[in-house]
């Protein structure tokens, strides 16, 4: 293990020297208007984590970078538990995760990055729908309740007109195609917070554990989003689950919150996020959320990915303390959040969530 | 005059020419043993691991692995049971049957096979050939879904292991092909003379003449075609529709998944333990491409005898 470890930091390492060389160079060339605006902030930061905050580190990256000449900033999209084991390890001065570091691994403490004492915080940064997405003639979209989705990819439910579609969908013409659900067949954290759905919304139905690997033997697997996207596309009668931004032309399902029936949007996503209390019993400036996949709140989309972004609350090092905080304000400011919605497809934050993520990025050093 | 022959002298060149072949012979089996050594030495730690701590908590080690092999070998097999009879056809046609020009310009052809990446393979798998064969398979299921090849569900991507064998197949035919014609060229002369001149059809000559000659390296050609095959990663992580099950049914949306394209869809994510367990399952991947190819020796050995080579 610790020779794993290593070799991570290792690669990151080597990895940030070579994109450190490179941006520097680009942008003394391309933007040298900017640097009387850009802050007098220097130096390299290093990041690793989930896939899935890839695309939206990318965006934030570049623009960063750009209104900031002397800073560069790396992400290795590793992996969620990579992320938090090179984190921990101190390989790394910010991680992004799925989920967010649980009682446990906060009061072990350890995080080798951060000074002796000092707690972590945990912001969710990055929120996005996931859509539930199918291939049918001539359908555009189905109002569906917990039961019957958990239902359908259990492969308890096995045609589209089974009675429990119909009975929600009354004046849509449903065929008789037999039903063919597409899972993920790598390990990711779309999965895992689909299936943490599904436990929770319809525990009867849906009786596995969250996990990023697909519990069960049913269905078609594809690998990645594009694969389930593709999946869906080129099949016939079939459903799958993907991030909402890669939906396309695809028929989506309205999911039953209450006793409306709600469609995937960003401001749906984020309110979910709201509903849902902090977990209890940490510090003010650790946002870890308590997904409430069964509210019935107004509005809300519960098939929701949220990713962390950890930092320390002090550094060790404090230049790179100033360097952390000043990024987290970016990606939490609304500029950040808008051009994640945009290149990546994620929800921009409420204002009261805003509110309290300045608040945990204030005390940053 | 003495009678003692002279002995060469011994020139630089054929010093420095001698010693680098040395270097390179020692140098293929140092990286061999560094590969082997690495697979080992990272696999420890997931074989004296908790079994539950490995994915989907299986009773142990070996209960994990065990559909991946299958799944390994049950691809490869079939990829091999369509590739070799058409390979065999295809370099028969070129060293015997076919003019000279078509015999060359079908030569380059099929040496491009071999030149394509996987990836595109995969892209073409999943793209093409996959929506292409579902209405095939609906109606296999439908009309003969009482055998067991072909039970029911079907699958309605067409995205089974037997798409990933036709594709697997399309891949290792180049590979087959090109070394049976080389072989096939070889044949003596005079054997396929004689057995004409004795009255044999080409068929015949075929069969008395260029088969037995050829048999060997015919097995060669296979094996290293199966290795191709046992080991293609991109392919079977594009097109499969994987899942954690030992099964026969061509046509299902749950395939059994390969080793190779297991690690290719899991490592991204992997930590911990979790990257030991895909590198022991290499190890096994190793150890199966040992013994396949051990075997292949053993008959090439044993039939050797029996060819008509001597």
């Amino acid at each position: 293990m610790n020779s794993t470890r290593l070799g991570r930091a290792a690669v990151i390492a080597m990895a940030g020297t070579i994109l450190l060389s490179s941006c520097a160079t680009n942008e003394a060339g391309s933007t040298p208007s900017e640097s009387d605006t850009g802050s007098e902030l220097t130096g390299t930061m290093v990041g690793a984590g989930s896939s899935a905050v890839g695309a939206a580190q990318e965006t934030w990256i570049a623009e960063y970078q750009t209104a900031n000449d002397g800073v560069t900033i790396n992400y290795d999209p590793s992996g969620s538990g990579a992320g938090r084991e090179t984190f921990l390890a101190g390989g790394s001065d910010f991680a992004g995760t799925d989920r967010a570091f649980n009682d446990e691994e906060v009061a072990a403490g350890g995080f080798a990055a951060c000074a002796p004492d000092s707690g972590i915080v945990q912001l969710p940064l990055y929120v996005s729908p996931i859509a539930v997405i199918f291939s049918l003639d001539g359908i555009g979209s189905l109002d569906l309740d917990p039961a019957t989705i958990a239902g359908i990819f259990a492969g308890k439910i096995t045609s589209w007109d089974a009675p429990e579609i119909a009975a929600l969908n009354e004046g849509v013409e449903l065929p008789s195609t037999s039903i063919t659900p597409v899972h993920r067949s790598d390990d990711s954290g779309t999965t895992e917070n689909f299936t943490d759905y599904l436990g929770a919304a319809a525990p009867d139905v849906w009786t596995y554990e969250a996990d990023g690997v697909w519990p069960i033997e049913s269905g078609e697997a594809a690998q990645g989003t594009s694969g389930v996207v593709d999946a869906v596309t080129n099949g016939t009668g079939t459903i799958g689950y993907a991030d909402a931004s890669r939906a396309g032309d695809l028929g989506t399902v309205a999911v039953q919150v209450g006793d409306k029936f709600v469609e995937y949007s960003p401001e749906a996503a984020a309110a979910i996020v709201d509903a849902s209390p902090f977990i209890k019993g940490r510090p003010d400036f650790d946002l870890s959320i308590e997904l409430d996949r069964t509210s019935d709140a107004e509005g809300v989309y519960p098939i929701v990915l949220v990713a962390y972004l950890v930092g320390c609350e002090t550094y060790l090092d404090s230049d790179q303390g100033a360097l952390a905080k000043d990024y987290f304000t970016y990606m939490a400011s609304p500029e950040g959040q808008a051009i994640a919605a945009t290149d990546a497809g994620s929800a921009p934050i409420s204002d009261a969530l805003f509110e309290k993520v300045t608040a945990a990025i204030d005390i940053m050093s | 005059m003495t009678t003692a022959i002279p002995r060469a002298k011994v020139r630089p060149a054929d010093r420095i020419f001698s010693g680098s072949t040395l270097f390179a012979g020692v140098l293929i089996l140092v990286a061999l043993a560094a590969v082997a050594l690495f697979l080992i030495v990272q696999s420890i730690p997931a074989l004296v691991a908790d079994p539950a701590e490995l994915e989907g908590s299986p009773t142990s080690f070996w209960a994990y692995v065990a559909p991946l092999a299958f799944g390994t070998v049950w691809a490869a097999a079939l990829a091999l049971l369509f590739a070799f009879p058409l390979s065999i056809g295809i370099a028969l046609f070129i060293s015997h049957y076919a003019p000279r020009r078509i015999a060359q310009g079908l030569g380059y052809i099929i040496d491009l096979l071999a030149a394509v990446p996987s990836v595109v393979f995969g892209l073409w798998g999943i793209k093409v050939l996959a929506p292409f064969l579902t209405p095939f398979y609906d109606w296999l299921v439908s009309n003969f879904g009482w055998f067991p090849l072909f039970a029911p569900p079907v699958s309605g991507t067409g995205r089974t292991v037997l798409t990933v064998a036709v594709v697997l197949a399309v891949m290792i035919i180049p590979i087959i092909t090109a070394l049976s014609r080389e072989i096939f060229l070889q044949t003596p002369r005079l054997h396929e003379e004689a057995a004409l001149a004795l009255g044999a059809t080409r068929l015949e000559m075929i069969q008395i003449a260029v088969l037995p000659f050829g048999r060997a390296g015919i097995i060669s050609a296979a094996m290293l075609g199966l290795g191709r095959a046992l080991g293609e990663t991109m392919v079977v992580a594009m097109v499969l529709s994987p899942a954690v099950v030992i099964s026969f049914v061509l046509t299902s949306s749950t395939n059994p998944s390969t080793i190779a394209g297991n690690i290719a869809l899991k490592f991204p994510d992997a930590y911990g333990v979790g990257v030991n367990a895909l590198v022991a399952t290499g190890l096994i991947l190793f150890i199966i491409t040992l013994v396949i190819n051990s075997i292949a020796r053993f008959i090439v050995n044993r039939r050797k005898a029996f060819s008509g080579a001597n």
